[in-house]
């Protein structure tokens, strides 16, 4: 349920970040634009946008980050309660052999699937790489709102125009996620039913 | 003989489907872009509002950045809303007053008198931009004491020349250590195309908060909008 919820407020937050964005497409303060950023200056298309403009963005954006952030810590705290985590996240030591075969074989280096529980190492690793962009983009996106409130934070992140380009890069991470996601699932069209009805309880 | 058969109430669990066509049909309607303030985004504002006020402390300062990070001459953002740059009038002052004791009309030289602050700031720009400078003048605190500003006056309106541009502010954030009616940046007196001869500069707010031109100061029991507030933006706008 949790995950669903996650999909029109991702979407929401996306685009009206991308509109947010569009007001200064740039990175860097005044006067100083970063150079690594190989976009300056270029707005995001507008069917990737929401809100209209600035101030419509901005209450959207604000409106529903709240909701995201909560249904992350409420997955964070069903993880964490229900010891799901061990299942689920990535544990180096355990799971980084596992990634690596399932990864050679996706890309058909290799033959046989290696053998796996309920989640394969490569899943581990998508998921809690997710986790940690979720996590990093509600910091992030905290600096933006309240820099001076929040300034210990501000700091611990590397100021404002850092975390500006951070929460954007998180945008990057999150696409890219949900790509393959999406791509695997629908090579995989029978856990799509599942992942909509919850699916039958797994025998541990 | 009958069995007695007690029906077992339903456990009210609402399905995933009910639950998400709820949630959209709840969200969806109220959220009207071209009137943000208004509808369940105006709502949200509205908490956000609440939950950025108690975030909000009088007593923490904004840290000044170095010297070296300052915004070089020219790329700080010059910005007005009339037509050419607005020029102050030639007997211009200060008119203070609201729900003071001592309502004044101050001149230049009479804010020059008063103690004198001066900070180096990192500006949030609603636009996502930031950039640095220095600011000096009077504090509104030091203002607000020296007109004996009452209690009750909880807001304070900035109202400037700029083909009328105004603000209402929050007294907590009006009354912070960093917030001043400032005369002079980054050493000079404050240039026509930065708001001369005296803007409000604050550590706490969105650039869009901080009047320029100024020409009045109110001392009010109510909020009273503003300029781009009543367009649409965020009222409380603090960083």
């Amino acid at each position: 349920m949790a995950h669903w919820v996650n999909v029109p407020l991702l979407v929401i937050m996306a685009m009206s970040g991308l509109q947010i964005f569009a007001a200064y497409p740039m990175l860097g303060p005044r006067g100083q634009p970063v150079g690594w950023y190989p976009f300056q200056g270029e707005s995001p298309p507008g069917w990737a946008r929401l809100g209209d403009w600035l101030a419509g963005a901005r209450h959207w954006h604000f409106a529903f980050g709240g909701f995201l952030a909560l249904n992350g810590a409420i997955y964070l705290l069903y993880l964490v309660l229900s010891g799901e985590w061990r299942r689920r996240l990535f544990l180096p030591h355990r799971d980084t052999r596992n990634a690596v075969e399932t990864l050679a074989f996706y890309l058909r280096i290799r033959k046989h699937a290696p053998a796996q529980g309920l989640y394969n190492g490569l899943q581990r690793l998508a998921y809690t790489g997710a986790l940690l962009l979720g996590i990093l983009a509600v910091l992030s996106g905290l600096v933006l709102y309240k820099p001076v409130q929040l300034g210990a934070l501000t700091a611990a992140l590397g100021g404002y125009d850092t975390a500006r380009a951070l929460h954007l890069g998180v945008l990057a991470g999150f696409a890219l996620f949900t790509l393959g996601h999406v791509t695997l699932v629908l090579l995989h069209p029978r856990s799509l039913g599942e992942m909509v009805t919850g699916g039958r309880r797994p025998d541990v | 003989m009958s069995r007695l058969l007690i029906p077992k109430r339903r456990t009210p669990r609402l399905t995933r489907r009910e639950l998400l066509v709820g949630a959209a049909a709840l969200s969806l309607p109220a959220c009207d872009s071209a009137h943000p303030r208004a509808g369940f985004l105006g709502a949200m504002e509205r908490v956000n509002a609440r939950l950025e006020a108690a975030l909000f402390d009088e007593d923490r300062l904004a840290p000044e950045p170095p010297a070296e990070e300052e915004t070089p001459p020219g790329a700080f953002p010059k910005y007005f809303i009339s037509e050419a740059v607005p020029l102050a009038p030639r007997n211009w002052r200060l008119r203070v007053g609201g729900l003071v004791t001592r309502p004044v009309l101050l001149t230049l030289e009479d804010l020059q008198r008063m103690p004198r602050n001066g900070y180096r700031l990192r500006h949030h720009c609603v636009e996502g931009w930031s950039a640095v400078a220095t600011w000096h003048g009077v504090r509104v605190r030091d203002l607000a004491q020296a007109v004996g500003a009452s209690p009750d006056a909880r807001f304070v309106e900035f109202r400037s020349f700029d083909a009328g541009y105004w603000s209402s502010w929050d007294r907590p954030s009006a009354l912070h250590a960093q917030t001043l009616l400032a005369y002079g940046m980054n050493g000079y007196p404050l240039p026509p195309e930065h708001g001369a001869p005296l803007r409000l500069y604050s550590a706490v707010k969105l650039g869009y908060k901080m009047v320029k031109y100024l020409t009045e100061v109110n001392f009010l029991p109510e909020p009273t909008g503003g300029y781009w507030e009543d367009q649409g933006y965020e009222w409380f706008a603090g960083v």
